[in-house]
C-alpha cells in the first residue's frame, strides 16, 4: 500500500510535468493535443543521443553523481534535450498546426494531432529501434527504506520526485514573479484582450510551446530513468496527460500539477487491487469520474 | 486464376466491411462534427457482441449463447449502440473535444479488458467457435466467400441508402444546422445536446455492424483485431474520401485499404529482411502523412461534400405548395 503510494507519488511528479505544458496547449489553442506526449518520447531519445556524446566530449562528465546511477552527462543532456523538445514543438506548430489553425476549427487539429502522433511515434521506432532502451545498463539498487510496511526506493527516483518539484517551481516562479509570465497567462485568459493590450500572440504561442515541449522532455526523460526508454511511451501516457488536466480542470497549471498527481496516485493504489493489466484503463476511468462529478475539473471555468 | 480472384473477392469483402464502418464515421464526424477517437471500440463491440452472442459455448468463458445468426448480428450492434450510449451522455454536453479524449479513452478501456478479461471476452487468444452461417450447406470456400461478400455489400448498399435518405430528412438538417452553427440551431429550439447523442449512438451502431461483419468473417476476434491503428486507417479513409460525402466515404474505404495492402505487399516482398520488423512502423508513418497532408492541402478530400439546399426549387414529388 505504501509502497504503491510512493511509486504513486513519482508517476504522479512525471505526469504532473508532461501535463502542465497539455493543458496550456489546450487553454490556448483550444484543442486537444493527441501528440503531446509524444513530444515525451522526442526529449527521452534526445538525451539518448547527447548523453553518450557529451560523455565522449568531455569524459569527467562520464562518472555517476553520487549513488545516482545519472551520470553528468545525462544531467546535462536533460537542460539540452529540453531544449531541442521546445524547439521541435514549435516546429510541428509552424508546420502542421499553425497553418490548420489559420483555415479551419479545433476539431481538425486534434484531428491532425492523432496523424501528428502517429508519424512522431513511427519515426522515433524507425530511427531508433522497437525494442527498449536504458540511459544506463548498471542495475540501480533499491534502498529499503522500511521492511514493515515494505517501502523501497532507488536514489533515482528520489532525484527524478525532486528535480521534477524543483522545475515546477521554476515555472511557478517564472508565471507569477516575470512580466513574461503576466503575459502568457494574460493570453491564456482571453487572447483579444491580451493582444489589445500590446501582448504578441505569436510569440506567446511560440513561448506555450517551447515551455510544455521542455517540460515534456523533462517528463520523458524522468520517466525512461525510472523504467525505460521506448517508442511506445507516448501513447501509453497520453491517456494520463488528459487525466490529468480533466481533473485539474482545462487550462489550470496548478490544476494540473495536482492532477497529475492524483492520476499518479490512483494509478499506484489502484495496482494494489487491480491486475496490472487494467492499468492502462485507469485514467480513463478517472476521467470519468471527474465528468460525472465535476465536469469543469478541480480549478477549471466553465467555457464552451 | 482462381486465385486471383479469391483474393479479390477477399479484398472486397475486407474493403466494403471497412466501408460500413467508415459510413458510421461520416454520420459523426462528416454530417455532425463529432469527433469519435475510438473507433476500433465500437467496432469491436459489435465483433466481439455479435460472435459471443452467436458462437457456441467456450470452456471457462461467458456467453457461446448459439443465437440465430441475424439476432447476434443484431446483438452486436445493440452492444456498441450501448456503449456510445454511455460516452456520449457523458461527455456530449461538455467542450467539444471531452468527446475526443473520452472516445479515446474508451478505446484503451476496451483493449484492456478485451486483453484481460479471460471470462468475458477471451483474453489475448480471443474468441473462436463461431460458426458461420450457411458455410456448412454451401461447402465450396470460394463460393461461400463469395455469398458472404454479397451479403456484405448489400450491407454496404444498405447502410449507404439509409444514411443519404437520413442526411436528406430533416434530422440530416438539423445535424448540419448544429454542425455550422450550434447557437443558432438552439435559438430555433433544438436541443443540440440530444440531437448529437443519437448521430453519435446511430453512427456507433454502424461501426458496430462493421465489427459484426469482420468478426463473422474471420469467425474469430483478438485483441489483435481492435488495436488504435484501425480508427486511424477509418479516419484516413474518411479524410481521402471527403469528409460528409457518403460516396467518398465508400471510395476512400477502397483507396486506403488498397494502398494499405499494397503497401504492405511490397514491404514485405522487396524491403530487406532485417528491416522487415519495421514494416509495420513504416506503414503507420504513411498513414499518419495521409491524414495530416488531406488536412493541410485537400481537407475537403477527393469528393467534396453536396451541400444540399433544403429550400430548392425541386419539390419532392406529391407535395403540394400549402401556403397560398
Amino acid at each position: 500500500m505504501i509502497q504503491g503510494l510512493a511509486d504513486g507519488l513519482l508517476v504522479g511528479s512525471i505526469v504532473s510535468l508532461g501535463a502542465i505544458g497539455l493543458t496550456l496547449v489546450m487553454h490556448m489553442l483550444r484543442f486537444a493535443n493527441f501528440s503531446h506526449a509524444e513530444l515525451m518520447g522526442i526529449g527521452a531519445y534526445a538525451a539518448l543521443v547527447f548523453d553518450p556524446l557529451l560523455a565522449a566530449i568531455a569524459p569527467p562528465l562520464s562518472a555517476t553523481l553520487g549513488p545516482l546511477s545519472m551520470t553528468g552527462a545525462l544531467a546535462l543532456s536533460v537542460v539540452l534535450a529540453m531544449g531541442v523538445t521546445g524547439l521541435s514543438a514549435m516546429l510541428i506548430d509552424r508546420l502542421v498546426f499553425g497553418r490548420i489553425r489559420r483555415t479551419a476549427g479545433p476539431l481538425s487539429m486534434v484531428f491532425a494531432s492523432f496523424g501528428v502522433a502517429l508519424i512522431v511515434r513511427n519515426l522515433l521506432a524507425l530511427l531508433f529501434g522497437v525494442q527498449s532502451h536504458l540511459y544506463s545498463e548498471e542495475i540501480a539498487f533499491a534502498v529499503l527504506v522500511s521492511a514493515d510496511p515494505l517501502l523501497l526506493v532507488k536514489p533515482d527516483q528520489l532525484f527524478v520526485f525532486a528535480a521534477a518539484l524543483a522545475i515546477m517551481l521554476a515555472l511557478h516562479l517564472v508565471l507569477s514573479r516575470t512580466g513574461f509570465g503576466f503575459a502568457l497567462r494574460a493570453v491564456a485568459e482571453n487572447p483579444a484582450l491580451a493582444q489589445v493590450a500590446g501582448v504578441r500572440l505569436s510569440r506567446m504561442i511560440a513561448a506555450t510551446w517551447i515551455i510544455g515541449g521542455g517540460l515534456a522532455a523533462a517528463a520523458g526523460i524522468f520517466y525512461a530513468l525510472d523504467s525505460k526508454l521506448s517508442p511506445l511511451m507516448g501513447h501509453n501516457l497520453i491517456l494520463s496527460l488528459f487525466a490529468a488536466t480533466i481533473v485539474g480542470g482545462i487550462g489550470s497549471v496548478y490544476g494540473a500539477v495536482l492532477g497529475g498527481f492524483i492520476v499518479g496516485i490512483a494509478g499506484g493504489l489502484a495496482l494494489a487491487v487491480l491486475p496490472a493489466g487494467y492499468a492502462p484503463a485507469m485514467p480513463f476511468l478517472i476521467i470519468m469520474a471527474v465528468l460525472i462529478v465535476r465536469p469543469h475539473g478541480l480549478f477549471g471555468e466553465a467555457v464552451e | 486464376m482462381i486465385g486471383l480472384l479469391s483474393y479479390l473477392v477477399f479484398f472486397a469483402t475486407m474493403a466494403s466491411i471497412l466501408a460500413v464502418a467508415v459510413l458510421g464515421l461520416n454520420l459523426q464526424w462528416g454530417n455532425t462534427g463529432l469527433f469519435n477517437g475510438g473507433v476500433a471500440a465500437f467496432f469491436g463491440a459489435g465483433a466481439y457482441g455479435t460472435i459471443i452472442l452467436g458462437g457456441t459455448p467456450q470452456p471457462g468463458q461467458m456467453g457461446g449463447f448459439e443465437l440465430f445468426y441475424p439476432l447476434a448480428l443484431l446483438g452486436g450492434v445493440a452492444v456498441a449502440g450501448a456503449l456510445a450510449w454511455i460516452v456520449g451522455i457523458m461527455t456530449l454536453k461538455l467542450r467539444h473535444d471531452y468527446l475526443a479524449i473520452a472516445t479515446f479513452g474508451v478505446a484503451v478501456a476496451f483493449e484492456s479488458v478485451a486483453r484481460n478479461a479471460q471470462w468475458l471476452m477471451g483474453g489475448a487468444q480471443g474468441v473462436r467457435g463461431f460458426e458461420r452461417p450457411l458455410e456448412q450447406a454451401i461447402g465450396d470456400p470460394l463460393l461461400f466467400n463469395t455469398v458472404f461478400l454479397a451479403f456484405t455489400l448489400g450491407i454496404l448498399i444498405a447502410v449507404y441508402a439509409g444514411l443519404e435518405r437520413l442526411i436528406r430528412s430533416p434530422y440530416g438538417r438539423l445535424l448540419r444546422a448544429i454542425r455550422e452553427d450550434e447557437t443558432a440551431a438552439r435559438s430555433l429550439g433544438k436541443n443540440p445536446a440530444r440531437i448529437r447523442l443519437t448521430a453519435f449512438v446511430l453512427g456507433s451502431m454502424v461501426m458496430g455492424a462493421a465489427g459484426g461483419l469482420y468478426a463473422t468473417f474471420y469467425a474469430f476476434v483478438s485483441p489483435q483485431d481492435v488495436l488504435p491503428i484501425l480508427t486511424f486507417q477509418i479516419w484516413a479513409m474518411l479524410i481521402v474520401g471527403g469528409a460528409g460525402n457518403n460516396r467518398g466515404a465508400i471510395l476512400g474505404a477502397f483507396l486506403i485499404w488498397g494502398a494499405w495492402t499494397a503497401s504492405g505487399w511490397a514491404l514485405a516482398r522487396f524491403a530487406p529482411v532485417e528491416a522487415q520488423l519495421y514494416a509495420g512502423s513504416m506503414q503507420y508513418v504513411l498513414i499518419g502523412l495521409v491524414i495530416v497532408g488531406m488536412l493541410l492541402w485537400r481537407p475537403r478530400g477527393l469528393l467534396v461534400e453536396r451541400l444540399v439546399v433544403s429550400q430548392s426549387g425541386r419539390r419532392p414529388p406529391g407535395a403540394r405548395a400549402r401556403r397560398a
